[in-house]
């Protein structure tokens, strides 16, 4: 029999869950646990903000597909960690959480560096542990993986007394093998009476379009999604969460729906008769204006939430469990129904969707002479120089958007960002984390000029770690989507929104941190350094292109508007039209 | 906007543990969900308790509640119950003004019309109790607002399904 103290149980149970990289920054109350870690086989990449470990936490768990692991103290340490919790939260992202807390006697006496952790994080996990007995902490990690990994996979954080932890609070080490969560029971399997009538449905439909989520990301479906268009010939398009989750040279795929998706992408979902929502929630980026959106469509609704089943958009059928198993199913259905065979003629459709891909690509203007550069060139001409299965990660803003627009994601687990919290700053700490967790890709971080002075001190750990990531700064010096909108609906009064263009210098500012930094200003000079900052693998690199303020993503469905309004290109608009196109 | 209110009343299985009342109360007001009584207590079994929630879904919907009430861990069973099919109780504690024989004596009248009890006299007070539905607590205390509501205190309605009242024939 084995007496172990609190903090080695804390470690050992994170080695027992397979553990091998954790993000994170010591202080008072979690201190007993950073002694043993010296021992450990566990890598402690050792963060400058607690922030920055959770989004690492993250980035590693989208790039890996293993929960994402965080230990930081209690107080301003825990608060620190609020925004990364609850983006993962948003994004479904699987991750635990360890936060020192004050010693039992002292909770609830305003402690130095106390604060209500779990309290203040309930609805920004998918659940929450204040240990409370030392003989606990084996039992509650073991629970908090499983959480945090199955059903929809979330953040789950486990707060630990300072007592608990001190060498002094041994008890008798022991393998958790089961789970006492009595109220926890994941559904996974779709039910097949449902998943039968969504395949008559499909075989019956003359406008039918997939509408796929992060969800198959999550369940790891991309290959069962791409059976399934493939063998119905329907066409596909990838929410922001699901870029890389179908192929995007891939003739069935219509590109990102929403707010700035491509025009085909959103016109289809509006005039389709059927949506087949695979992983997807009618999130309000995605539908628009929701009393107008898909005004024809019936629905089709696979989630493992049962929750997010007609949360927003009634479903005619509403399908709980995982998307993996439910579509795998789906397609022995519609093969017993005659497979493609037995569809109607989709001529019509097809036809209507090619027309709108041609009359309306994804376009900007060329390089004008003496301005700055276009960023989507920028994007465009990275996506060229950089290995197929290069890992991107993104911030929010503009630079998110035209990194989702002229990227082609052919690789599910290539794209990483903030989608449902819109967390600015994500995009370097989740880099440093995916790079963190696949040491052998290529990982890039498109960031905008505000997310970097958000939590580019990450690039710090990058260094200092050999965490040699790649940054490429979209530096338009405004805070650019804020910019667009005060543009577009407030009558070009820009306020609080310009950065100013010559500070920071981040060239200066990337080898202060121990990186290689670059300063880019004309279209000659982006695929040469691009080309060089690809040859640097022993230090992290940054990129500063100097991008056009002007410069506006479109499409464009202004908020609160329906999907049919959408804006195009000032380019493609008719002449006898304000920018509508139907 | 006028509001007019629909009430559903839940009843809630779950984990006695430490933080679970704290857990449901967020998340109806993070939700928007309007609680109108909650009552809650361990059942025979002190790994659980049970809890009524009595809910306005006016502007949510009784399906979205259930379904993110079920995403709470420590939640175990959730069952709506329909008026029409359960026995429905609540409790109400109230002192009352009484400074007059008059008044003490109009006021036992009502409990003994109501089957309530005195539960405690004072020299100018009396303090009345009644179990009984929503419906009838609401009509006793319309009854002795007049008389000065010192104190009051209601439970929140709990409930129970009603029993067959055939036995089932077998098919």
């Amino acid at each position: 029999m084995m007496q172990i103290n609190g903090a080695q149980a804390v470690l050992k149970a994170l080695e027992h869950e397979g553990v091998e990289t954790v993000f994170g920054m010591p202080g008072g109350a979690i201190l007993p646990v950073y002694d043993p870690l010296i021992e450990s086989s566990i890598r402690h990449i050792l963060v400058r903000h607690e922030q920055g470990a959770g989004h690492m936490a993250s980035g590693y768990a989208h790039a890996t597909g293993k929960p994402g692991v965080a230990i930081v103290t209690s107080g301003p340490a825990a608060t620190n960690m609020v925004t990364a919790l609850l983006d993962a939260m948003m994004d479904s992202i699987p991750m635990v959480c360890i936060t020192g807390q004050v010693a039992l006697p002292a909770i609830g006496t305003d402690a130095f560096q106390e604060a209500d952790t779990t309290g203040i994080t309930m609805s920004a996990t998918k659940h929450n542990y204040l240990v409370t007995k030392v003989e606990d902490i084996p039992q509650v990690i073991h629970d908090a993986f499983h959480l945090a990994t199955t059903g929809r996979p979330g953040p789950v954080l486990v707060d630990i007394p300072k007592d608990l932890v001190l060498p002094d609070a041994v008890f008798e080490w022991y393998e958790p093998t089961g789970h006492d969560l009595p109220g926890y029971n994941p559904k996974t399997e779709g039910d097949p009476a449902s998943i039968a009538e969504a395949a008559k449905m499909i075989m019956a439909a003359k406008r039918p379009v997939i509408y796929s989520g992060g969800g198959i990301l999550r369940s790891r479906a991309a290959d069962e999604l791409r059976t399934l268009a493939e063998m119905t010939d329907i066409p596909v398009v990838t929410t922001l969460m699901n870029r890389g989750g179908f192929p995007d040279d891939h003739e069935l795929n219509l590109g990102m729906p929403g707010m700035h998706g491509n025009y085909t992408a959103v016109m289809a979902m509006q005039e389709a008769d059927l949506l087949i929502a695979l992983g997807a929630r009618f999130d309000d980026r995605v539908t628009g204006a929701r009393d107008k959106f898909a005004p024809d469509a019936k629905v089709i609704h696979v989630d493992i939430d049962p929750a997010e089943l007609g949360k927003v958009r009634f479903a005619h059928v509403p399908i709980a469990g995982d998307a993996k198993s439910i579509i795998t199913e789906m397609i022995k259905e519609i093969e017993k129904l005659g497979g493609a065979d037995g569809q109607p003629d989709r001529d019509a459709w097809r036809q209507t969707l090619s027309g709108w891909q041609e009359k309306y690509p994804l376009v900007y203007g060329d390089h004008e002479p003496g301005k700055l550069l276009k960023p989507q060139f920028v994007i465009e001409k990275l996506a060229e120089a950089c290995p197929p299965d290069t890992i991107l990660c993104s911030g929010v803003g503009q630079h998110q958007m035209w990194a989702s627009q002229y990227w082609t994601f052919n690789h599910p687990y290539t794209w990483i960002n903030s989608g449902g919290l819109g967390t600015m700053g994500y995009s370097i700490p989740a880099a440093v984390g995916a790079k963190a967790g696949m040491p052998d890709r290529m990982v890039w971080a498109v960031d905008g000029d505000g997310c970097f002075q958000m939590t580019s001190q990450e690039l710090i750990t990058a260094a200092v770690e050999h965490i040699p990531v790649k940054v490429a700064i979209l530096n338009n010096s405004w805070l650019g989507m804020v910019r667009q909108w005060q543009e577009l609906f407030y009558d070009e009064r820009f306020s609080e929104t310009h950065f100013g263009s010559e500070i920071p210098n981040y060239k200066m500012w990337a080898e202060a941190m121990g990186c290689v930094g670059f300063r880019v200003d004309s279209p000659e000079e982006v695929v040469p350094t691009i080309q060089k900052a690809n040859e640097i693998n022993d230090r992290p690199v940054v990129i500063d292109f100097r991008t056009q303020a002007e410069e506006n993503v479109y499409p464009m469905v202004p908020a609160g508007a329906s999907n049919s309004e959408v804006l195009v290109d000032p380019s493609q608009r008719d002449a006898d039209s304000s920018g509508e196109t139907s | 906007m006028s509001h007019i209110p629909e009430f559903h009343t839940i009843v809630v299985r779950v984990e006695n543990k430490a933080g679970v009342l704290a857990r449901i109360a967020g998340l109806f007001s993070r939700r928007g969900f309007n609680i109108e009584s909650l009552a809650v207590a361990p059942t025979d079994d002190d790994r659980f308790s049970r809890i009524t929630i009595v809910v306005d879904v006016a502007s949510t919907s009784i399906d979205q509640v259930v379904k993110q009430l079920d995403k709470l861990i420590n939640v175990l069973e959730i069952r709506e119950l329909d008026p029409e099919t359960s026995v429905e109780r609540e409790l109400m504690m109230t002192t009352l003004s009484a400074p007059t024989p008059e008044a003490r004596r109009e006021i036992i009248d009502l409990v003994q019309i109501f089957d309530a009890q005195v539960l405690n006299v004072g020299f100018d007070q009396l303090m009345v109790s009644l179990v009984g539905s929503q419906r009838r607590l609401d009509d006793f205390e319309a009854l002795l607002s007049r008389f000065g509501i010192i104190e009051i205190q209601r439970t929140g309605k709990i409930a129970l399904s009603e029993l067959a009242k055939v036995e089932p024939t077998e098919s």
